[in-house]
């Protein structure tokens, strides 16, 4: 069992790497302002991609308003720091327990639905959370929340991204985990078996908003104005996209999700008027070629090169 | 006397019109192992269902280890230590042979979410137990061969010893098996009949089995139900059944 | 009293709302009937329907019947195209990346469309004198007669086909149960190319209707309306024709009294609102029969 723990810090080792390659990049501008910009988009999208996976992926629940959850942990967020000049951590936690909570209140009485009929009520909901958003004076309304404090940056982002990874990786790979994957393979079997099948899927639900909220948290720091039109039901498709990219219940596929749309799109950016005609058509032919996504239900350290390195821990 | 762990009095349910079990008296005495036949469409399976939670009697009383269980949810009465497989298998088809059996660990694991999430405190331990535990099942029904296949790409009578496997790690005091021996050779059957007594000693446990074949457990069960059109028409010993006039007829039809 | 005649006028005016949205619903409850995709490109479908009535009507100088008919054709056969082209590969592929590609396919009608007839909002024509009756106190303008009008026509003949003809007849098999309906000899794919065909054509009748009521299309017009279309169709049942056009209409109403009544801002809040209140008393919709799945 050390060797799960072994495993975790070469983990952790690696991605500190990267991290102070990418930091150092950045510093010495050899990345410009604009690949700094989309790097911390892609670890927003990370963070929005794994949660989602938690709920869609794991778990089995086809939510479509994961924006909602995300436009309030945005905008509790500015209003912490902006309105009453919290440290911006505060800001971050603030945003996830909102989120959070309304993740819970929202999941109890409508994961009872199952399949197209949850994807419905969820997007409903998200964009109710939207337009309640936008007749809200006291956020600036429609015409968005103006004067943010610029926090974000790509430190927070990766550090944060990092341990949002951590604590969904450790979930999945726990028995709460397995409970939620059980429901999505069987939910008649996993009540047979004794798993408490309404309480894991609100469970999910709840730590997927509150890691939406983070996400949004970090978002809504990282301009100067944010806007109820980030968050549209298109905005909770785009996240879809990067979890049936990368794989439906693989977190190296969210990872993977997320980093490819956001990487298409800046490279594509040239080219307004094409770019998401080819971002369409790059959709349509990967699910054509690959419907079960980039990495299926694998996860990168158990795939041929990495066993080598992370030795048999049995980890899904 | 020995004690009476499950008993069932007046259960009957309704599915709009069709009476699918009707006035339902039965009992099981702890580490009996127990037979419930009829024929097709008789209603032992709604009999399952009924005792598991997954649908609630119209009318009567199930009491298990002498407390009422009518109106729990399935998972609590597993909690409270029934397990049961399912006649159409319900495995967790995409995960491995392994995980199906970890699965079933659920309601005896203690460690919370603060240690899931930071693997501090029981995770380890508990976790390293858990596997050990379910590889030791999977040896018992010789699956321990598959242990990393996903369950999906067993063999039919493999997934139904899964089944069974998976059952057991749910540490249940009362074992209910749905047709376990169905679809199966006669060779296949024998042996899974075979272990089923092994298990039920090993492990303590009280079984209660249903079967489309009488013959099959006239060999190792101790008193047999016979379920006909929802209603119980015989019960005693596989002599006693194997001699009931009323038995006869519901097999052979119309003339005896 | 004046309430009262606020309250049947918003009526009025929300049948006609609701009719649109039976009418791209019906497409979106059929197919899903059939092959279980919540086609999220039908909006679009009806958007490109729009945009075809616009150029019969400008380019080709036609009046409103000829280019509503010309607009389902030609829409009807796209609606086909895309299906083929799109769907049929991944008959057996996993419901969601079904979803996705429908996400891509809406997202490429979208741009395609803003590419060739470029992003701002075109003026539909007036097609027909701006005429309003008054039936007692209350009134109905001659758009709203015509929406209201041609919904019904379609309706009546919809309800024809799938009622009396062949292929409508081996919809429905289908629409119960595939596997079934293809043991007993009926052309799955076929079915499907004709559902998608009826379907996309009612559509573009919806989005013609729409630009002779709104009088502005736009390439991203079809949006909002797929969206609520769909929730009409899950509001009333999803797979249920008389729920879809239910639902269609009962969407409709709830939006033209919150817009009367409360604030049009709240207006799409209170579409969402419902639905997800009928979801929880009775989640398979008002239609839609409560199954469990036998263990
Ligand atoms: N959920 C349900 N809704 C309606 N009818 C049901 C339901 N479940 C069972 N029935 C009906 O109840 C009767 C008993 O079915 P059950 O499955 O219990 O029979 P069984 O004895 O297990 O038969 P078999 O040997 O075929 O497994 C059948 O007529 C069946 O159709
Ligand atoms: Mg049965």
């Amino acid at each position: 069992m050390n060797l799960l723990r072994k495993n975790d810090l070469i983990m952790l080792g690696l991605s500190l790497v990267i991290f102070a390659i990418l930091q150092v990049l950045i510093t010495t501008k050899v990345l410009t302002s604009f690949w700094e910009l989309n790097l911390i988009i892609i670890g927003i999208n990370v963070i929005m991609a794994v949660s989602l996976n938690l709920i869609n992926g794991y778990t089995g629940q086809f939510s479509l308003g994961h924006a909602g959850f995300m436009a309030v942990g945005a905008y509790t967020g500015v209003v912490m720091t902006t309105f009453f000049h919290l440290p911006f951590i505060v800001a971050i936690i603030a945003g996830a327990v909102l989120a959070g909570l309304l993740g819970f209140l929202i999941g109890l009485p409508t994961l009872r639905l199952r399949g197209d009929y949850l994807a419905i009520a969820t997007l409903g909901l998200g964009e109710i959370i939207r337009i309640v958003i936008m007749n809200l004076d006291y956020v600036g309304g429609a015409a968005g929340f103006k004067g943010i404090t610029h926090h974000t940056n790509f430190a927070w982002v990766f550090l944060i991204m990092l341990f949002t990874l951590f604590v969904i990786k450790n979930f999945v790979n726990s028995s709460h985990g397995r409970a939620c994957i059980a429901i999505r393979e069987n939910e008649i079997a996993a009540e047979a078996m004794g798993i408490n099948t309404t309480k894991y899927k609100v469970m999910a639900f709840t730590i997927g908003a509150a890691f939406a909220g983070v996400a949004g948290c970090l978002f809504g720091h990282n301009f100067y104005i944010i806007s109820p039109g980030s968050f549209t039901f298109l905005a909770s498709f785009n996240y879809l996209i990067m979890v049936v990219m990368g794989g439906l219940g693989s977190i190296t596929g969210s990872i993977a999700g997320a980093f490819v749309v956001t990487f298409i799109s800046a490279v594509l950016a040239p080219w307004p008027e094409f770019r998401m005609i080819i971002y369409a058509l790059a959709l349509i032919l990967l699910m054509f070629y690959r419907p079960q996504g980039l990495f299926g239900y694998m996860e990168v350290t158990s795939m041929g090169i990495f066993r080598r390195i992370f030795k048999r821990g049995h980890e899904s | 006397m020995s004690e009476v762990l499950l008993k069932a009095e007046n259960v009957s349910i309704v599915f709009g019109g069709l009476k699918a079990v009707s006035d339902f008296d039965f009992y099981i005495n702890k580490g009996e192992l127990i037979g419930l036949i009829g024929p097709n469409g008789a209603g032992k399976t709604t009999a399952f269902n009924l005792i598991t939670g997954v649908y609630q009697p119209t009318t009567g009383s199930i009491e298990f280890a002498g407390k009422s269980i009518v109106g729990k949810k399935p998972y609590e009465i597993t909690q409270r230590g029934i397990a049961r497989t399912f006649q159409n298998i319900r495995l967790f088809s995409e995960l491995t042979v392994l995980d199906n059996v970890k699965i079933a660990f659920h309601s005896h694991v203690k460690y919370g979410l603060a240690e899931t999430v930071f693997r501090v405190g029981r995770y380890f331990s508990e976790e390293k137990q858990i596997e050990e535990e379910s590889m030791k099942l999977l040896k018992i029904f010789k699956l321990d061969g598959h242990a990393y296949d996903q369950a999906k790409n067993l063999p039919y009578g493999a997934q139904r010893r899964l089944e069974i496997a998976r059952a057991l790690a749910a540490k249940p005091k009362l074992l209910l098996l749905d047709e376990p021996a169905a679809g199966m050779n006669p060779q296949e059957t024998k042996e899974l009949m075979e272990m089923i007594s092994w298990i039920r000693k090993e492990f303590g446990l009280t079984v209660l089995l249903i079967e489309h074949d009488m013959s099959l457990v006239m060999g190792i069960c101790e008193r047999i139900y016979v379920l006909e059109y929802g209603m119980i028409i015989a019960n005693g010993t596989p002599k006693e059944i194997q001699e009931n006039p009323e038995v006869i007829r519901a097999y052979l039809g119309g003339e005896a | 009293m004046d309430f009262l005649h606020q309250f049947v006028q918003q009526l009025i005016n929300g049948v006609s709302l609701g009719s649109i949205y039976a009418l791209i619903a019906l497409g979106y409850t059929m197919i899903y009937g059939i092959i279980k995709l919540i086609n999220f490109a039908h909006g679009d479908i009806y958007m490109v329907g729009a945009y075809i009535g616009f150029f019969a009507i400008t380019r080709a100088g036609l009046s409103i019947v000829p280019a509503l008919l010309i607009s389902m054709v030609v829409t009807g056969i796209l609606g086909m195209i895309v299906e083929r082209l799109a769907y049929k590969p991944l008959r057996h592929a996993p419901r969601i990346s079904v979803l996705i590609t429908a996400i891509g396919v809406s997202f490429f009608l979208e741009y395609a469309s803003m590419y060739f007839v470029s992003p701002t909002p075109r003026t539909f024509p007036e097609v027909i004198p701006s005429v309003a009756f008054n039936v007692g106190p209350f009134i109905v303008n001659g758009q709203q007669m015509l929406i209201m009008g041609i919904t019904l026509v379609l309706m009546l003949i919809l309800t024809y086909i799938v009622q009396k003809t062949k292929l409508g007849k081996a919809m429905r098999a289908a629409s119960f149960d595939v596997e079934t309906a293809q043991l007993m000899g009926i052309n799955a794919d076929r079915v499907i190319s004709f559902t998608f065909c009826i379907g996309s054509a009612l559509a573009a009748a919806a989005g013609v209707l729409v630009g002779v009521y709104y009088n502005s299309i736009d390439p991203l017009m079809g949006i909002m309306p797929g969206l609520k279309a769909f929730v009409a169709a899950v509001l009333g049942g999803i797979g249920i024709l008389p729920g879809a056009v239910a639902g269609g209409i009962i969407l409709g109403v709830i939006e033209a009294l919150v817009s009367g009544f409360i604030s049009s801002t709240f207006r799409d809040a209170a579409a969402f609102a419902i639905l997800i209140l009928v979801l929880l008393f009775k989640p398979s919709g008002i239609f839609g029969k409560n199954t469990r799945e036998k263990v």
